[in-house]
């Protein structure tokens, strides 16, 4: 390879950093959703590169729908106490308490599609004018066609069908006063990519991303992990499996994949071997074809 | 298998073609044949096109995101498809060929290396091909494929495939990019896509993917040329860098090392580069189109929308500007009109001095008589800026030669701008 050229992983990180810090320069009051996935926490790692030796000059937002595995949290705090972060939590139970949204009821309920409100609102309090999330393109259908710089209206939605072109690396963020924008600064980036990185830089993930012995059932064919939230069916039975996690989202909706990979090159190898993607296994996303469009239209992130 | 991940590089690559060209067939073909259509994405496909009543799995809704998308069975915006290869990762710009939908092809190709057009054997040259690659050149991507496809419907004749080759390399003279290259595929059944034709033995060039994973684009930024726009400036205000002020940015051109003699512009003050740092690492040289920081000897006043050049190679300093505009606004584009202007990293107002002429680009004819520039029209414009920039030409350099054009009462982007 020329001497001068840049491999795959570093081209990737050099626009996801420029795109994080023109969200700076065009933003008064940015924000960083910040899950607890690896997603995420590449973009915080990306952030932490961008603003170096000065702190990372924005807060993370963990919406937070209260039925999350302990082992996320444990991580989340771990990582805010040793980078130095600020995070706000935006509680899905306090919507619901406060009566804003309604928990949905049923085997099948989540608190998935809840978080919209939760995080507009949240979006609202704070007076974010630019939220940034690790939605990748490749992950599905409706976010190949987002934007970098995403334009919300003073409602929160997206108009798919009227995006502003965007162009070279020219991001134009201008607004008016009440609306907002997402940003997505590694949406070039595949699955793939992210574990590559991962690996390359060392970079901290939770535990559940690991095999590890776990209480599960299975339900429509895909691998639930039994939790206090959880409720099962008298034929689902629960087993003792050997699993982890592909995604990290609301236990409620995630799926597991039964797996014996412990490590980052195990799990590299496994991905590039699946011939099932990452959201195979989200609940949320099997709801329609439509599902990620119509929530994303809304506000979703 | 990890490691060799961790060399790959990265082509970013455009198609263009019409609804019945095969581009969709194509980059079904592409992401099937190089195993990155995984089993519940082909699955959701098998379903959606049996309920569309449709015989064969419709690999074009891979590509087709968006709700109206599948209900008018029409590509409206520009999607982006990623795949990988051993040696290389990929990423699709997919857009639509329509003539109303110039705007999308215009922002599919403006990060693209190469771009592939899609030739039907049978038609030869027709005008869409000619508008698909002005714009290819344009935009200035280096390398155009031309893929003569549907060679199953004319026999696999070597013949075909030379008539229409040659009218290309004529029409193609006339383009600006230097690296123009000829395949006869079937992307319906695969050949020379992926796998080489058993039907076309008289063909020895390499396959699509083959060319696509070799072709070489590590010259493809300029490295000669040095312009680092300042995007951020960085003070930590941190007992341990008390005095410490770095300039971040991404490379637009060039590589500056340490000890380097720079000029700032606009003040025109002259330092060294002291360090350029990569989070904690610190680098020797930096070049296109890395993001890093740098900090320099002495204390000025710098912030963003400023530029650091060599001091012998700078860029011009214009505020009258001509250029070839992409129009996408919803209203005609207004001479003496006044917009805002987004250059590297930089934001300045500007008049419209004057429409000097519009392409047809179907023809690639000058009309000097309908100035009326339209969405999707394309036009050789005159702006004057309110403060200068610092620009290069767009054939020199894709990230200082280029800008975009927003509408001050709607905020929407509503042209780009080629520098010439």
């Amino acid at each position: 390879m020329n001497k001068y050229h840049l491999t795959h992983l570093k081209e990737l990180e050099a626009e996801s950093i420029f795109i994080i810090r023109e969200v700076v320069a065009q933003f008064e009051n940015p924000v960083l959703l910040f899950s607890g996935g690896k997603d995420s926490i590449v973009c915080h790692h990306l952030a932490r590169k961008a603003f170096y030796p000065a702190n990372v000059p924005f807060p993370l937002m963990h919406v937070d729908t209260g039925h999350n595995f302990d082992e996320l949290y444990k991580f989340r705090d771990q990582l805010v106490k040793e980078t130095n972060a600020k995070l706000i939590i935006a509680s899905v139970q306090k919507s619901i308490d406060e009566g804003k949204v309604k928990e949905e009821k049923g085997i099948n309920s989540s608190r998935n599609k809840l978080q919209t409100t939760t995080l507009l609102d949240a979006i609202e309090d704070h007076q974010f004018d630019c939220a940034m999330g690790g939605a990748r393109r490749d992950e599905e259908k409706a976010r190949a066609k987002e934007r970098f710089f995403s334009h919300r209206d003073d409602f929160g939605q997206w108009d798919p069908k009227n995006q502003r072109p965007e162009l070279w690396n020219l991001f134009n963020g201008k607004k008016n006063f009440g609306e907002h924008f997402r940003a997505f600064p590694i949406s070039n980036w595949t699955e793939m990519d992210i574990w590559q990185y991962i690996l390359q830089e060392k970079i901290k993930i939770p535990s559940l991303y690991f095999s590890h012995q776990r209480d599960c059932f299975t339900r429509n064919g895909v691998v639930m992990a039994k939790t206090s939230f959880t409720e099962t069916k008298p034929e689902e039975e629960i087993t003792n499996m050997q699993v982890r996690f592909r995604t990290i989202g609301d236990a409620t909706c995630t799926g597991a994949t039964i797996s014996n990979a412990d490590n980052l090159e195990k799990i590299i190898d496994e991905v590039t071997s699946s011939r099932i993607t990452e959201r195979g296994g989200r609940a949320d996303d099997k709801r329609s074809e439509a599902a990620m469009e119509d929530r994303k239209k809304e506000g979703y992130f | 298998m990890s490691n060799q991940y961790l060399n790959m590089d990265l082509l970013r690559f455009t198609t263009a073609g019409s609804v019945d060209d095969g581009k969709s067939t194509l980059i079904g073909r592409l992401l099937y044949d190089s195993k990155s259509i995984f089993e519940d994405q082909m699955e959701a496909i098998e379903i959606a096109s049996l309920n569309k009543g449709e015989e064969k799995v419709n690999l074009a809704l891979l590509t087709d995101g968006l709700r109206a998308e599948r209900e008018q069975g029409i590509t409206i915006d520009v999607a982006y498809r990623y795949f990988a290869t051993p040696k290389r990762k990929f990423i699709i710009a997919d857009t639509p060929g329509h003539v109303q939908y110039t705007r999308n092809m215009v922002t599919g190709a403006s990060t693209a290396n190469l771009a592939i057009i899609l030739v039907d054997a049978r038609k030869g040259i027709v005008e869409q091909t000619k508008r698909h690659s002005f714009i290819a050149s344009l935009l200035g991507i280096p390398h155009i494929i031309y893929c003569i496809n549907k060679m199953d419907l004319v026999n696999y004749e070597e013949e075909v495939f030379e008539k229409t080759k040659k009218e290309l390399v004529g029409f193609s003279s006339k383009l600006t990019t230097k690296d123009i290259r000829f395949l006869p595929i079937s992307a319906l059944d695969g050949d020379n896509v992926v796998n080489r034709s058993k039907f076309m033995d008289w063909y020895e060039g390499s396959t699509l993917l083959h060319t696509l994973e070799n072709i070489h684009i590590a010259s493809d930024h300029n490295l000669i040329d040095c312009r680092f726009p300042v995007q951020h400036v960085i003070r930590p205000q941190k007992e341990e860098f008390h005095d410490f002020r770095g300039y971040s940015g991404r490379i637009a051109g060039g590589v500056f090392k340490k000890n380097d003699e720079v000029v700032l512009l606009p003040s025109g003050f002259q330092s060294k580069i002291k360090s350029i740092l990569n989070f904690e690492k610190e680098l020797e040289e930096a070049y296109a189109p890395m993001s890093v920081t740098m900090t320099l000897e002495d204390d000025l006043d710098v912030s963003r929308g400023d530029m650091i050049v060599r001091v012998k190679n700078q860029p011009e300093i214009l505020q009258d500007i001509e250029m070839m505009v992409c129009w996408m606004g919803e209203k005609p584009l207004l001479t003496k009109g006044k917009y805002t202007i987004k250059h590297t990293t930089k934001n300045v107002r500007c008049v419209v001095k004057e429409i000097l002429y519009k392409v047809n680009i179907n023809t690639l004819h000058r009309d000097t008589e309908d100035k009326i520039v339209n969405c999707n029209d394309i036009a050789r414009i005159a702006i004057r800026v309110t403060k200068p920039l610092f620009v290069d030409k767009y054939n020199d350099n894709r990230t200082t030669g280029s800008l975009i054009i927003i509408d001050e009462s709607t905020n929407n982007t509503v042209g780009a701008g080629m520098i010439i």
